[in-house]
């Protein structure tokens, strides 16, 4: 079901972003601050933009998402939850020895999960094979392909980002997320990531910017890239790593550790307060 | 044995490839700027629409090969074995292998017996890191008959495949008559014993194969019997014959054209040292890189030819 409420999509974003919270503090380990920042994305592509049905999980027919930082995979958890195809229960799994909630995404376990992914800078040469394939076939499946800001340093995704090119893959949106922030630091003392519209444009991309926890920003986004003909796009959403609690906004320390019960708590009560408003 | 007619089985791959593309629409072709060296340019030419070049960038390959395997294709991807093994290794692990993906790597240019471009292009460790991982298969082709039903048969296997090939041209050695006269059959999991002699086992795979049958015929006249094993399906393998082997023959000998320190040498010792302790002797690469040369003369140099099983004897 297609929801188009705003104030309805907003609400799911923040139950996602409740649900990274618990999840990540039940298996006392995991990736808050990156899945943080992705909650409204996903939430836009499962429940505004991907073609998907939960009564047909496998057509071949579906839109299809590649989450190509793969240690985002709680607010896909969540998300995939919200659907219906994951018991909401479960999520207590998450990272623990037996569950299908695996720390990285596995689509042998999970419904609903197109691609497994964990090593960075893998996914977006998969997101183009299936674009490819969708072609091949003219299928009309339009993928999905999620990225972060740190992981487009790894040299494959700009192998890939030549391959989309020359396929003019227009059934192919990249999602970056630039959050700004990787594990030792900012991106851009990190490596040094300037210039990033230019960078894509001089690939071949359509660049689109947006601001990444705007749901009507995002569904535009969305909506421009697909009215783009003969090559593929980028929605560069400018996005808060840890976005919606108020202690992990911005902060790299936050990019893999689980909240203690205190902070859990406040966390907590920060979302649930965002709910009411 | 057909040993006036040399064919390398990178070109009975790529003629085998384009024949398979007729019969099954689904066969996709990738290749990283080497179609023409591994023989990917016939079924290129014959079918452009499924035949993806991705350039200088085997990663990149694996993981488009990987996307389009989601819609129910089959895709076939080809570069030199240093770069799919090595150069793709953590594509070709998690993306390939994680997630079962029904890729067929089809490398070419394995070994030593790439001659003349040397040690970086002279892949030695490939049967080792592909041997390793969940979910894959991995063959190693001896002649044109072998691997013409490899590539058709792999295409049957729904999981990751890893297909070991040669640059060097090599005789026939499964021609006709010789099928019928051994009663020869290829089976994923099974390897072929030839001949019956009980002096030896020599077990081979890939360019060695041909070598162990020389040595068997000038041994022979020297009245010594050994019996070889081409072992063509590394995994699975057929434990059952290797024991066997060992059993009914007071030596066991490798050889590879690949390092002995992960290849079929290793392996016969695990299932020997697990099943039924035995001696083994390892030709092979011995933990060195390769070099320039005719691929003949490395074989001789580097002790995996024919001359260097006789000499053991």
């Amino acid at each position: 079901m297609k929801v188009t409420d705003i104030k309805e999509l907003e609400k799911i974003a923040n139950n996602v972003r409740i649900s990274i919270i618990k999840q990540v503090y039940e298996a006392k380990s995991g990736h808050p601050g990156g899945a943080l920042s992705i909650a409204d994305i996903l939430t836009v592509l499962y429940f505004n933009q991907m073609n998907i049905s939960e009564e047909n999980p496998n057509s071949n027919l579906r839109d299809r998402l590649v989450l190509s930082k793969g240690h985002a995979v709680a607010a896909l958890y969540a998300v995939l939850a919200e659907k219906g195809y994951i018991n909401k229960d479960e999520l207590k799994t998450f990272r623990k020895l037996g569950s299908k909630l695996q720390g990285h995404p596995d689509m042998e376990l999970v419904n609903g999960i197109d691609m497994s992914t964990g090593s960075l800078g893998q996914g977006l040469s998969i997101a183009n094979g299936m674009a490819i394939a969708s072609k091949m076939d003219s299928l009309g499946c339009r993928i999905y392909c999620i990225l972060g800001d740190g992981e487009i340093e790894e040299g494959q995704i700009w192998e890939a980002a030549m391959t989309a090119n020359k396929y003019k893959l227009d059934n192919l949106c990249v999602i970056l997320d630039y959050n700004r922030l990787q594990i030792d630091g900012t991106v851009e003392e990190v490596k040094g990531l300037d210039c990033l519209r230019s960078k894509w444009d001089s690939f071949g991309f359509n660049v689109i910017e947006a601001n990444g926890h705007n749901i009507e920003e995002l569904i535009n986004s969305f909506e421009l890239a697909r009215q783009t003909k003969g090559k593929p796009s980028i929605i560069i959403a400018k996005t808060i790593k840890g976005k919606g609690v108020s202690f992990m906004e911005n902060k790299a320390e936050w990019h893999g550790k689980a909240p203690s019960e205190v902070e859990y708590k406040i966390a907590i009560e920060e979302l649930e307060k965002s709910i009411v408003k | 044995m057909i040993l006036d007619k040399k064919i390398a089985t990178r070109q009975s791959y790529g003629e085998a490839l384009a024949e398979l593309g007729e019969k099954n629409e689904n066969i996709v072709v990738l290749d990283a700027d080497l179609a023409s060296a591994t023989k990917t340019s016939i079924f290129a030419k014959k079918f452009p629409n499924r035949f993806f070049d991705i350039g200088i960038a085997e990663q990149d390959m694996m993981g488009t090969a990987v996307g389009i395997s989601n819609f129910g294709k089959i895709p076939y991807v080809n570069t030199f074995a240093v770069f799919a093994a090595g150069r793709a290794y953590d594509q070709v692990r998690n993306s390939i292998a994680h997630t079962n993906a029904n890729v067929k790597i089809c490398a070419t240019h394995c070994g030593i017996t790439v001659g003349e471009d040397g040690a970086t292009h002279q892949m030695l460790e490939d049967i080792g890191m592909m041997r390793n991982l969940p979910n894959m298969t991995v063959i190693s082709t001896s002649d044109d008959v072998q691997t013409r039903w490899a590539v058709k048969e792999i295409s049957k296997i729904k999981g990751p495949v890893y297909l070991r090939l040669c640059r060097l041209a090599t005789p026939i050695i499964y021609d006709e008559k010789f099928i019928e006269e051994n009663n020869i059959k290829f089976e994923i999991g099974k390897a072929i014993q030839i001949g019956d002699g009980t002096d030896a086992t020599v077990i081979g795979t890939g360019v060695t194969v041909v070598e162990a049958l020389k040595a068997q015929e000038t041994l022979r006249k020297r009245g010594i019997n050994i019996r070889i094993v081409d072992l063509y399906s590394i995994k699975p393998v057929d434990k059952e014959l290797i024991i066997k082997c060992a059993k009914e023959t007071k030596k066991i000998i490798t050889i590879e054209d690949h390092s002995i320190n992960c290849g079929i040498g290793s392996l016969v010792c695990e299932i020997l040292s697990e099943n039924y302790p035995a001696k083994v002797i390892r030709m092979g690469i011995n933990d060195t890189f390769g070099e320039s040369g005719k691929a003949e003369e490395l074989m001789k140099k580097y002790k995996i030819d024919a001359e260097a099983i006789c000499n053991m004897f």
